[in-house]
């Protein structure tokens, strides 16, 4: 590419758009069935993302963007392969530490608090629209407090994502509990099974759908909190100290590597809680496979 | 219905009331205690409990020492000085609420385009759902000093992050409203030869409205995070986030909780209130309770 202009570089990523398009509304109007159209349908994303790359290449390139502004994709590609010991490094102390400590810990004590608060339709009635309304406020504000209550290193974030992640997982948990139908209740009833067993055998999983919906949404969440609750007070690591000096020091392509490191391990995790979803909640309608 | 629900909510607000101020005496005692050590003077113990909620930059302030610096804040001084939490409510609330429509507005395009074609529908919604794995507010000092770069300051950055974390909802929302049609209706529609855009018009959109609402309230909510965490690296300016970051700064934990209760105040009452206008518009469209909560 170096010895191409400015101009013609744009005109060919403008190029790239218009096949890619065409060829997309082409793949999209196709009628298939069975494994190639899963293909297709994989194709589809792909080019589209391919071609957001290329153009957004072409632009950064041939319009001479400055890098301060927006690097190239190559560009940070390149950092990333030459900085992975920090980008490792800062993966450890957020995500590995923080994050997954805080996640486990969150999601947990929610889902055991919801056990708990189930049983009672009195606390049922009190803890749902506060929690409700706690899931909706801007809980990382609390980031501040608690790096001054747990100090500087992970486990204030891990705090802070704790907090965050619980309300969800309380609310979601309780709303699940309450979708098992009265006809299997009774069924159940009629079986004379304790409250343990039709927890187990009926209620826990008719709520499981409800459960891995609050893990998707904290799995965002999590990352959120751990990175932005490093922007009040941090060790010199983590992803988001390094996303905060990179800005001041204005290395973008330094910032972009850290959200290409996020988003894979926000998209990894999301996929494979989805994969466990899948494993868990198989009898659920939207799993089942149309025929 | 309300009334079977007041009192176990009070209940549950009261026992947090309670636990906040077992903590503020647990968490402050050892701090005053050295102190009137250090000063030589005993002090009883009810004395000492006094002490820990009186502090002034206690480890955790007591809900009355909050609500103090809340009122006296909010109502106490002139709303244009930036020591008055209004004046930094309102910058933070005029940038979210501006992100809020231009993400509400992006949204509901973009699930137009993508129920009306099938190449939008194939290749972006992936992207869109992608786009939420990403955890977008740690771009948000980028996309700040990005922006300063190209000389825009202010209201338009943070309006812009609010905007990226507000389009999702509506976009996913509007998708599935504007498919919520049954196939029966479709059907009639078509038999009465009526085009695309009549379709879209005198069916499709209204029986979104209630989706739409049920994700504007996520929307809102989430745009005025989005604000907030854009201010944390604007250097200042003013907002809560800004507040937030000074008063950490200087240890003013009261002022940070005051700051944190005023974004929950602010967050509440929009949540609410789109809330609201949204039954009300789904009443007028005579929408059925049952479609309502469906959506919600």
């Amino acid at each position: 590419m170096m010895g191409l202009t400015g101009t013609s570089i744009l005109w060919a990523a403008l190029a790239f758009w218009i096949v890619a398009w065409a060829a997309n509304q082409r793949l999209a109007g196709l009628n298939l069935s069975g494994t190639p159209k899963v293909l297709v349908n994989l194709l589809i994303p792909v080019l589209f993302g391919a071609t957001l790359l290329v153009l957004w290449e072409g632009i950064t390139r041939g319009l001479d963007v400055p890098q301060v502004v927006m690097p190239p994709p190559s560009m940070v590609w390149e950092r990333i392969t030459g900085s992975v010991d920090i980008l490792w490094a800062d993966f450890q102390q957020t995500f590995l530490k923080a994050v997954i400590a805080g996640y486990v810990m969150g999601c947990g004590l929610g889902f055991i608090v919801a056990i708990l608060v189930d049983r009672s339709p009195f606390w049922k009635a009190g803890i749902m629209p506060v929690g409700n309304l706690m899931s909706a406020l801007p809980i990382i504000g609390i980031a501040p407090i608690m790096v001054m209550w747990f100090g500087f290193d992970w486990p204030s974030k891990a705090a802070v994502v704790v907090v965050m992640t619980f309300f969800p997982m309380l609310v979601n948990t309780l709303a699940g509990l309450n979708a098992a139908g009265n006809m299997e209740r009774d069924l159940m009833h009629t079986y004379a099974s304790s409250y343990p067993q039709t927890l187990i055998k009926l209620r826990l999983p008719a709520a499981m759908p409800f459960i891995f919906n609050a893990l998707k949404i904290n799995s965002t969440l999590a990352l959120i909190g751990a990175i932005v609750a490093e922007f009040f007070g941090t060790p010199i690591v983590g992803m988001g100290f390094r996303i905060s000096t990179a800005v001041g020091s204005l290395n973008i392509d330094l910032v972009w590597a850290e959200i290409f490191v996020a988003a894979l391990a926000g998209s990894l995790t999301y996929g494979a809680i989805a994969l466990m979803e899948r494993q868990v909640t198989f009898w659920h309608p939207s799993n089942r496979r149309a025929r | 219905m309300i009334t079977r629900s007041v009192l176990p909510i009070l209940t549950v607000l009261g026992i947090i009331l309670v636990v906040w101020y077992a903590g503020t005496v647990a968490l402050n005692w050892r701090i005053e205690a050295e102190r009137f050590e250090r000063m030589g003077l005993t002090k009883t113990t009810m004395e000492m409990v006094q002490a820990t909620m009186a502090m002034d930059r206690p480890i955790l302030p007591a809900p009355h020492q909050v609500w103090n610096e809340f009122q006296a804040s909010v109502f106490g001084r002139d709303p244009s000085s930036p020591r008055s939490l209004v004046f930094h409510a309102w910058i933070t609330l005029s940038s979210s609420l501006v992100g809020f429509a231009m993400g509400t507005l992006l949204g509901i395009l973009l699930a137009v385009g993508i129920v009306h074609s099938k190449v939008l529908d194939k290749s972006l919604l992936p992207w869109i759902i992608a786009s939420q794995t990403i955890p977008i507010l740690a771009i948000a000092p980028m996309i700040i000093i990005v922006f300063s770069t190209l000389g825009v300051q202010g209201l338009i950055p943070k309006a812009f992050i609010s905007t990226y974390l507000a389009f999702f909802p509506v976009a996913i929302g509007m998708v599935k409203g504007l498919r919520s049609p049954e196939a029966m209706h479709l059907d009639l529609m078509h038999t009465y030869t009526a085009t695309r855009s009549q379709t879209f018009w005198k069916l499709r959109l209204p029986a979104s409205l209630p989706f739409l609402f049920a994700s504007m309230k996520i929307a809102v909510a989430i745009s005025l995070v989005g604000a907030i965490v854009g201010e944390l690296p604007t250097g200042a300016q003013g907002g809560i986030g800004a507040r937030l970051l000074n008063s950490s700064y200087y240890g003013q934990t009261i002022q940070i909780w005051a700051a944190l209760f005023a974004a929950a105040f602010m967050s509440a009452i929009l949540v609410y209130a789109i809330g609201w206008i949204g039954t009300f518009v789904n009443k007028r469209m005579g929408a059925q309770t049952g479609v309502r909560e469906a959506a919600a």
